[in-house]
């Protein structure tokens, strides 16, 4: 049994004179992620390297998927730490580890690195001597220094760390490093993946969700709570702003042409998603869109929404297509509940012939129909916002 | 706001006597009825005495009822347990086209078994066509299975006339009825109307929820699709599920205690409920009242989809189904409105009213003042 990981973190390592910054979040993140963890386990920093020490009996099993999913990990190393007992002690655990994790036959490479100067041998001398060691323990055991099966690392500081396997992690930057952003969140596939992909970059997540009853039902609210709670696994809590739209869809609905609502609908959905983004210090939306997916993502449409903002838009799936946003929907677990069929109440609102290309000078003189109500309905959808606090 | 529960054929409140009766049984006389000590005797003595109350509303014998975990198992006992037994006898087996899935799905499994299933056709008030159930009577015939209300449209199937057709055609054909809209609502006397097998679930009469019975008729030969402990004559093996029965016992009681007094005020509410859907246009009543259960009012509004009518009446406290609710979360045509004949509209557009003992006059005007405030307004915005 393992008492103890060794977390391997990719690009902060170059962040220069800000890294201590990136690395205190990724100790917090990593703490946060393993409150849910059954078990007590001890975060720490020392010369340039995170360890997760577990304190008490725990779910490996768990753990592991825990710090798999904190972003800015590239890797996960279950650790065998010991004090220095001299070389024949390390050349005996060496053995004693492989013979428990592996079978007989293997190809290896050690890679020793001595952080502690003072250690009587050089890295050279210990990949030598233990690999010689290896070799006599396991007959059948061939030494590769190019494709090994197995990489031995042995780290010489002041204690000695042992590992064998790197588990992956996903990658990406701490959230908490990179500031907060408004996701605009439906119950389809995209929005979830568009939010996973921005929180990646270590940026904190709020979401705003266009609730429209009767025409959306409480099944396709919970939909969305459900959805935003998966990808809290990774990007943390996340506080859900549930807007309700239909007096202000209902109005587009008897005052504008029907192929451009959608448009305008999306227009007025961005107005509010901002204010909202504005109000929480979000300093950017995110969107799921993805060029010409459908009527209201072809590049004249994305204009005429985008338009609106002044806050920049954030759209990590524009040049994806819908299998590779899928791919990674399964991947993070969001697939399955995107999927449900909730949604269809909406359906009579959708023009057969929405427009494709819409005219801004167009749209916009079909939006002064709206100017005597619109400001009002705006503010009122704005107060009345359930907050729902989402934690995974 | 006050709630306005208008869908009792999904579920209804467990009734707070049954509750009382059930209470004891899950933590003072929480023994196992196959224990041979005191505490299981205690339970098996409870079990008896709800095995005899609820022989005693059907006049049936005792060891004509077997416990199930509710509606769906006591029909798929009923037609795996017939159809494999008597699979020597023949291979054919006859329903209808607007049986609840419970029946449906079973059949459809059947088929891959190797039996052949013969569907019946109703007409446009939703009864089974007794003329197509004597052309499709066969040597090769052991079982027929028939509702006895039908769960999205309420229509009343003639059971005892086809009970009659089937039993002359040949005394050892099986017949089946799905009687978990009407037990405990309508007359039923399994021995007087010749039904053999008759399914009850209990949370549908103010019982428990996971409780349920299947009246299988002495001469029935059956086997049972759930293998274990042996327990109830090695019908259903698993330990009896005590509190349950219990309850299923004491609702079955109160029900029948009630039976006519409820049906009188249920065909007041009925009418009244009619009465009312009369001032609006375009609406469309599924069956006639002539053969439908007073319960059940399934009726279409044109232009405006189930669903949304639903989360309309729901944001006024009032609660109904789409179509039928086993159905509604999956956005699928309901086989029963199709086997009636609506039109396109009416399939998209029908809701469900099903009423209850606690459904009061007061009750039903309130609905109708919701609905005279929110259908105009929600036709004011149709699919253009």
């Amino acid at each position: 049994m393992y008492q103890a990981f060794l977390i391997k973190y990719g690009e902060i390592g170059i962040k220069g004179k800000n890294r201590y910054l990136f690395e205190d979040a990724l100790v917090e993140q990593i703490r946060f992620a393993l409150e849910s963890v059954d078990g007590s386990f001890k975060v720490s920093k020392e010369q340039g390297r995170i360890y997760v020490e577990a304190l008490s009996d725990y779910d490996y099993d768990q753990t592991v998927q825990s710090l798999t999913r904190v972003f800015g990990i590239v890797g996960v190393c279950p650790l065998i730490q010991m004090e220095d007992q001299g070389y024949e002690k390390l050349l005996e655990d060496v053995i004693a580890h492989l013979k428990s994790e592996y079978s007989e036959e293997f190809t290896f490479k050690v890679d020793a690195r001595r952080a502690r100067k003072n250690y009587p041998m050089t890295s050279m001398d210990i990949n030598v001597a233990i690999g010689e060691g290896v070799l006599n323990a396991f007959p059948k055991a061939k030494v590769d220094v190019h494709h090994p099966e197995i990489r031995v690392h042995i780290e010489i500081r002041n204690k000695i760390n042992l590992y064998s396997v790197i588990i992956p992690g996903p990658g990406g930057m701490p959230v908490g490093t990179n500031g907060k952003a408004m996701l605009l969140l439906s119950g389809g596939i995209d929005s979830p993946v568009a939010g996973y992909m921005i929180a990646k970059r270590g940026v904190t997540l709020e979401a705003t969700y266009f609730h429209a009853p009767p025409y959306t039902s409480e099944r396709a609210k919970q939909k969305v709570i459900d959805l935003a709670k998966i990808v809290a696994r990774y990007s943390g809590p996340i506080r859900l702003n549930v807007v309700n739209f239909t007096e202000i869809q209902l109005y587009i609905y008897e005052q504008c042409p029907h192929e451009e609502l959608t448009i305008i609908m999306r227009r007025y959905m961005m107005k509010i998603a901002e204010a909202f983004a504005n109000e929480g210090k979000s300093l950017g939306l995110i969107t799921g869109e993805s060029i010409g997916q459908v009527a209201s993502q072809t590049m004249q449409s994305l204009a005429a929404t985008n338009e609106v903002c002044t806050m920049p838009v954030y759209r990590p799936l524009i040049g994806f297509d819908k299998t590779d946003i899928i791919k990674i929907a399964e991947q993070i677990e969001t697939y399955e509940t995107s999927i449900l069929p909730f949604e269809d109440c909406c359906t009579i609102f959708v023009a057969k012939h929405p427009v494709t290309k819409p005219n801004m000078n167009i749209i916009k003189r079909s939006e002064r129909k709206l100017e005597e109500k619109i400001d009002e309905m705006m503010k009122r959808a704005i107060d009345t916002v359930e907050v729902v606090q989402v934690k995974a | 706001m006050q709630e306005l529960y208008f869908d009792y054929s999904a579920t209804t409140p467990c009734d707070r006597a049954v509750l009382e009766e059930m209470n004891r049984f899950f933590n003072v006389e929480f023994g196992n009825p196959s224990s041979l000590h005191q505490k299981g005797m205690l339970a098996e003595v409870a079990i008896k005495t709800a095995t005899s109350a609820i022989a005693k509303t059907l006049r049936v014998n005792e060891k004509e009822i077997i416990f199930t975990s509710g509606g769906t198992e006591s029909d798929n006992l009923a037609l795996f347990g017939v159809a494999r037994r008597n699979r020597r006898r023949g291979n054919h087996l006859i329903t209808t086209k607007i049986e609840h899935p419970a029946i449906l799905s079973s059949m459809k499994a059947l088929e891959e078994e190797g039996f052949e299933v013969t569907y019946l056709d109703v007409d446009e008030n939703g009864v089974v066509l007794l003329d197509q159930l004597r052309y499709s009577l066969k040597p090769e015939t052991i079982l027929v299975s028939i509702m006895h209300v039908n769960n999205e449209i309420g229509s009343i199937q003639p059971i005892e006339d086809a009970a009659k057709m089937i039993h002359q055609f040949h005394p050892d054909i099986c017949f089946h009825v799905d009687a978990i809209q009407s037990y405990g609502k309508l007359e039923l006397y399994p021995k007087k109307m010749g039904i053999d097998l008759l399914s009850v679930s209990g949370h549908k009469i103010y019982g428990p929820k996971g409780i349920g019975f299947l009246y299988v008729n002495e001469r029935v030969k059956i086997q049972p699709i759930i293998f274990g402990g042996g327990q109830q004559r090695q019908l259903r093996s698993g330990t009896e599920n005590v509190p349950g029965i219990v309850g299923i016992g004491a609702a079955a009681t109160i029900a029948s205690a009630h039976l006519q007094t409820n049906y009188q005020s249920m065909v007041e509410r009925q009418t009244q409920l009619l009465e009312g859907l009369k001032s609006f246009d375009g609406v469309q009543v599924h069956g006639s009242m002539e053969s439908r259960s007073p319960y059940i009012l399934s009726v279409s509004f044109e232009g405006i989809r189930s669903e949304v009518l639903l989360h309309a009446l729901e944001e006024k406290g009032v609660y109904v189904s789409a179509g039928s609710a086993c159905a509604s979360n999956k956005p699928q045509i309901s086989p029963v409105l199709r086997a009636i004949k609506a039109t396109k509209e009416q399939l998209t557009t029908t809701i469900r009213f099903s009423m209850g003992t606690q459904t009061t006059a007061d009750c039903v005007d309130q609905v109708i003042e919701i609905l005279k405030d929110i259908v105009p307004m929600l036709r004011k915005f149709t699919r253009k």
